[in-house]
């Protein structure tokens, strides 16, 4: 693998969101934007804050990643760019590191910037450690990319891929604990929920929040998710054949 | 005689259970530029997508400079220009370009202004028109000088003084040493090339030299040439 190739890449990706300062700034504020509103929501009411708070900071990335990394990524496949580099010396894991480079700097800087704003100004208490409710919202927003590498595959148009947002993240929103504890879900929905990883960052979440030790059981949650991650990049990387019909 | 670039022998491709090529066989040498000319859905963008190594349902062999097309031998010698402009609209055309000779380890030097785009160089993409994005494209293909060029279309849509000028390069680029494989729908272009390979529904009709041509219709005119070589067909 080449890293100057690889890293020309990851270069490009973020030159080409320089030059769209206004989803820069949406990536970055809306967040923060969510968490304000859940502060005032819960202003009265520390402790559910706490609850819903971390969460939402893995919740945050995975939405946005997914979203910007298929976008991107069906322009590439439709407008025939892909093809073209696919003729290039590029290899097919340099093009998928360099994406994960520039998307996840983009992640890893939305995250560290809620992370700041949720910790900081807003107030939520996390017992655990803050440098570690970044880390799994960073894994997160790597599972994100890799969803979202893989449902590009499977549309046609930004609209479609907007549609596999419902079906591949909303599920995972719905059965990771956020709204009902897992434990108290009808069994079928409490054994969906554990195949699926949101339900394990929201684990993370929940221990980060509640305790300050670093636990066998939040070090398997963060491991489980990069483990998911690095499956559904693995699974992406699939779908970028380089013949097609 | 010169060196074959490419190799192509008794090719056949199905897309969607109909084929779209049958039995062409070719080949295109160093140092030269190979046009193929025939209609819209003739198989031009097609054979060059089986040279780029980006077409599937292929049978029959295909090598070039002896290896297979996709391989890492022949990416490292292969610029491509697509037929659509596949470019990022979203980057500057130096970003563009200079991505692309990131990618071959290659530097951009003064091949803006071979392509006439040195005053465009920090516009937007999707500001230029779409002559300018297409030498864009080009530009990103000739980047890093490539020893196969493989040009789809590339004069579409370009004004008279401009496709001679890019002709005039591309004569330039196949005496510097380079192959050239350049589709046109415009039949009067034949006459720029060195090698001349009409397609007909996705068969080759004629595989012959521009003089072999006019000396074997009896007329110049290359429309009338190539409908008189369909007649004989």
């Amino acid at each position: 693998m080449s890293w100057a190739r690889t890293a020309a890449t990851a270069k490009r990706v973020l030159r080409q969101l320089r030059h769209d300062p206004r989803t820069i700034a949406l990536m970055i504020a809306v967040p923060c934007a969510l968490e304000t509103l859940l502060r005032l929501i819960y202003s009265h009411q520390r402790a559910s804050f706490d609850q819903a708070g971390a969460p939402l900071l893995a919740i945050f990335p995975l939405i946005t990643v997914f979203l910007v990394t298929s976008i991107a990524l069906l322009r590439e496949r439709v407008s025939g760019t892909l093809e073209r580099l696919l003729t290039t010396p590029l290899r097919r894991s340099e093009l998928l590191v360099g994406y994960a480079l520039g998307f996840g700097l983009l992640a890893g800087a939305q995250a560290v910037v809620a992370s700041a704003v949720t910790l900081g100004p807003l107030g939520l208490h996390v017992r655990g450690s803050e440098s570690l409710v970044m880390l799994l919202a960073v894994s997160v927003a790597l599972l994100g990319m890799g969803l979202g590498l893989f449902a590009s595959a499977f549309a046609r148009s930004e609209f479609q891929v907007v549609q596999f947002l419902p079906l591949t993240v909303f599920p995972q929103l719905l059965l990771c604990g956020l709204l009902v504890p897992r434990q108290r879900m009808p069994g079928v929905l409490h054994a969906i929920s554990d195949v699926l990883p949101m339900s394990y960052a929201v684990d993370g979440m929940h221990d980060l929040t509640r305790s300050a030790a670093v636990t066998a059981a939040l070090l398997g949650d963060i491991g489980i998710v990069l483990a998911f991650a690095a499956a559904a990049l693995l699974l992406g990387a699939t779908t970028l054949q380089r013949q097609n019909g | 005689m010169s060196v074959p670039a490419v190799t192509v022998e008794h090719l056949t491709v199905t897309r969607g259970g109909r084929e779209v090529l049958g039995g062409v066989s070719l080949d295109a040498r160093v140092g030269e530029v190979t046009g193929l000319l025939g209609p819209s859905g003739s198989g031009k963008s097609t054979l060059i997508r089986v040279i780029a190594g980006v077409q599937s349902g292929v049978s029959g062999t295909v090598r070039v400079f002896g290896a297979s097309p996709g391989s890492a031998e022949v990416r490292a010698e292969l610029g491509y220009m697509t037929q659509e402009v596949s470019i990022y609209e979203d980057l500057t055309v130096l970003e563009n370009v200079g991505y692309f000779a990131e990618l071959r380890g290659a530097t951009i030097g003064g091949l803006l202004d071979r392509v006439g785009l040195s005053d465009q160089r920090r516009a937007l993409v999707r500001n230029l028109s779409g002559g300018q994005r297409a030498r864009v494209s080009l530009a990103a293909a000739l980047v890093g000088g490539p020893r196969l060029l493989l040009l789809d279309e590339p004069t579409v849509g370009l004004d008279p003084m401009l496709r001679r000028e890019l002709w005039g390069l591309f004569k330039q680029l196949a005496g510097e040493g380079a192959a050239l494989i350049v589709s046109s729908h415009v039949l009067d272009e034949a006459r720029h090339c060195d090698r001349l390979v009409l397609l007909r529904d996705g068969d080759v009709l004629v595989n012959l030299t521009p003089a072999e041509l006019i000396k074997r219709t009896g007329t110049d005119d290359m429309d009338e040439a190539f409908v008189r070589m369909i007649e004989r067909s």
